[in-house]
């Protein structure tokens, strides 16, 4: 299905809020979103959640014969697929743009970057190479979707274990899980990509756009660095246009972020070794936390709310007071209570150019006075105590009731909207917008 | 390649230019009669020819219109027989589809879209020999079609790729120097207001030494700019020659 587009007030609100450096949940605009870290109970298969963009990644390995033109080095393949449970607007045919991109730049910051050593994976030179798959599913879309991406295939490209090779001669051995311990990966580095989204023409800028943010902004720049401060990838997308300092303020913002990030993943690699080892619980259904509805807790967002009372003071002292007071409500009946008196009907002003009947009074047809009044749909009471059968229909334009007047006359006109409101018989049905006829 | 060195003791490279300077570029305007605007570039080895249509009806569904702006539909194919090894898919890959998005980024921002609204400019471009620096040709020989076609641009559009080898950095890679593995960069630029249209990126290069290239390659880019200045005011002046003024 198309995405729904974002309201007018919505982006000017967003872009105001952005002027004054604010962001919805609160962040600053270098900060980065909660990032957490899982792993189920295979090798090589994790969870990042970035805020609430939720990736899964997983590596797999096949022996196959190698490249032509490169006979010493394995295969490195990389594929990142959208999910239609992650955004309604993700439907198969439908995100070809997007899914180039994303991929591409996945590949240029894994694969260019030779952050794999791709000559240990090679078995027996022009014969045998293993080829290494990394698959990863975007399940949830909140933002960002390419820093989540980049975590997850470094995470599991080093979480992943390998079956071991060994080769005597001509013979290849591959042994089982069981019989050898399976061996990691060598990785070099770890590039991690980090994300700044540009908003009006290039005057602010923000790390780690949710996805409101990133509907409003202008263009996107994501730079790839690994903790050693080596940039790796640079890519500028949407219609911005850059200038250098820009790019080279980016970059150190990007090497402090990245060594943040790269401590909290070598951090969640370590305890799952440890708990591995020592035999405790690990996977997915442990590491997700259980939420009772019974203990169900908002997160507080971090927003600074000490100047509110002071300006919500400012705004009610310049205010004009409220311009009604509601008068008390009068009860007609136990379970029934009228408050106010409501509007006076204005169809009368239509009625005048298509009356044929001049009404008794011959005043303006919005008020007729003495015999027919149009009750609210509050009263209740008289339905039982009439005998005429009561004609309910949920057609609007079905004929209205009127009901006599118990009291005084009022110049009370509302509007029955619905059948159900619709009152007691022995009233003369009168036709909507048509005439009038005054009931004795 | 191993004992290929990139830059020599005395500062000369592979192909005998210094580390700054610029391939041979030689380009022509209005190569064919039909297309709206058409332009062929040579950069030392590397052949690329760009044709533009429009600004024109949009094709296709009318839902895609723009009701404040042109679209700019940009679509990249590189000739089979381009590269070393003959290739299987001449467009429709992954690679292509990323250049021409690149390609459409790049001149979405630079043509005066909201002067054609709901309009389509559609530019086409064909790599016939690629000899590395592909997308920068692509994107010089882009700009002189659409200034050939007769559409307004905020300025030039001029593309450079750099390097960096041992501590130098190199403006305008061949193919040999791409392919040797070092970080590569792709710089487009608007040389009026030094505003950078497209940057892009690969391998491993320190922070510290991304300003030294991003230096390098504007400084192409600006040379690329006067070089292809001069090639539109010959052309002018061979047209205007032709209609008697």
């Amino acid at each position: 299905m198309k995405e729904t587009p974002l309201s007018n007030c919505e982006r000017r609100f967003l872009l105001r809020a952005i002027e004054e450096k604010k962001r919805l949940d609160g962040r600053q605009t270098y900060d980065y979103r909660n990032i957490k870290i899982s792993f189920g109970t295979d090798y090589g298969c994790c969870v990042v959640e970035l805020g609430k963009t939720r990736v899964l990644g997983q590596v797999s390995c096949e022996l196959v014969s190698p490249k032509l033109n490169r006979a010493t080095e394995g295969i490195l393949f990389f594929n990142l697929e959208l999910s239609q449970m992650a955004a309604p607007a993700f439907e198969p045919g439908r995100q070809s743009d997007l899914l180039v991109k994303l991929n591409r730049l996945l590949e240029r910051c894994l694969r260019n970057s030779k952050c794999i050593d791709t000559e240990s994976l090679c078995v027996v030179a022009g014969e045998k190479v293993w080829q290494i798959r990394v698959d990863l599913h975007l399940l949830n879309h909140d933002g960002n979707i390419i820093d989540a991406a980049s975590i997850a295939a470094i995470v599991a490209l080093c979480h992943f274990r390998r079956p071991d090779v060994s080769v005597q001669g001509d013979e290849v051995t591959l042994y089982t899980p069981e019989e050898r311990d399976p061996v990691p990966l060598s990785i070099h580095h770890l590039p991690i990509c980090v994300s700044f989204a540009f908003f009006q023409q290039g005057t602010y800028l923000l790390v780690d756009p949710n996805e409101r943010e990133e509907r409003v902004m202008d263009g996107l720049l994501v730079i790839a660095m690994n903790k050693h401060r080596e940039i790796c990838t640079i890519q500028s997308s949407g219609g911005i246009m850059l200038l250098k300092d820009q790019v080279l303020r980016c970059s150190k913002i990007a090497g402090v972020k990245v060594l943040e990030i790269t401590e909290l993943i070598q951090k969640a690699l370590e305890n799952d070794q440890k708990v591995r080892k020592e035999g405790g619980k690990f996977g997915f259904a442990e590491s997700i936390a259980s939420q009772r509805i019974t203990a169900f807790k908002m997160e507080k967002a971090p927003i600074d709310t000490s100047d509110v009372e002071e300006k919500a003071e400012e705004i009610i002292a310049e205010a004009e007071p409220p311009s009604e007071v509601v008068s008390n409500p009068v009860l007609w009946t136990p379970g029934t209570a009228q408050i106010g008196e409501g509007l006076e009907n204005s169809w009368g002003d239509l009625e005048d150019s298509a009356k044929e009947e001049e009404d008794v009074d011959g005043t303006d047809g919005a008020v007729i006075l003495g015999s027919t009044k149009m009750d609210t749909g509050v009263e209740v009471s008289n339905i039982g105590s009439q005998d005429a059968p009561i004609v309910l229909s949920d057609s609007e334009e079905e004929e209205m009731i009127i009901l006599e007047p118990d009291k005084n006359p009022k110049k009370i006109r509302t509007q029955t909207i619905s059948a159900k409101q619709e009152k007691a018989p022995s009233k003369k049905p009168v036709k909507k917008r048509k005439k009038k006829r005054a009931a004795n | 390649m191993a004992g290929l060195e990139l830059l020599s003791d005395q500062g000369y490279r592979v192909d005998g230019r210094r580390a700054g300077e610029l391939r041979k570029i030689q380009a022509r305007m209005g190569v064919f009669a039909q297309a709206d605007g058409s332009a062929y570039i040579e950069q030392g080895n590397t052949k690329a020819l760009a044709v533009v249509y429009g600004p024109h009806e949009i094709r296709g569904s009318r839902a895609r219109a723009l009701p404040d702006r042109a679209l700019v539909n940009c679509q990249y194919s590189s000739a089979t027989f381009s590269t070393g090894e003959r290739k299987r898919r001449p467009h429709g890959d992954r690679k292509s589809c990323e250049m021409g998005l690149q390609l459409r980024q790049t001149f979405e921002a630079a043509i005066l879209t909201q002067l054609h609204p709901r309009s389509q400019i559609d530019i086409y471009v064909q790599v016939l020999q690629a000899d590395g620096g592909t997308y920068a040709a692509c994107v010089n020989a882009a700009t002189l079609a659409v200034l050939d076609a007769g559409i307004p641009m905020r300025d030039f559009v001029c593309a450079c790729s750099a390097g960096f080898v041992d501590n130098t950095a190199l403006a305008d890679l061949s193919h040999v120097e791409e392919a040797a593995g070092g970080p590569q960069l792709a710089l487009a630029l608007l040389p009026a207001s030094g505003q950078i249209a497209l940057l892009e990126m690969d391998a491993r290069l320190h922070e510290d030494h991304l300003e030294q290239v991003l230096e390098a390659a504007a400084r192409a880019a600006r040379d690329v700019h006067t070089l292809l200045d001069r090639v539109v005011r010959q052309h002018v002046r061979e047209a205007s020659i032709l209609l008697g003024d």
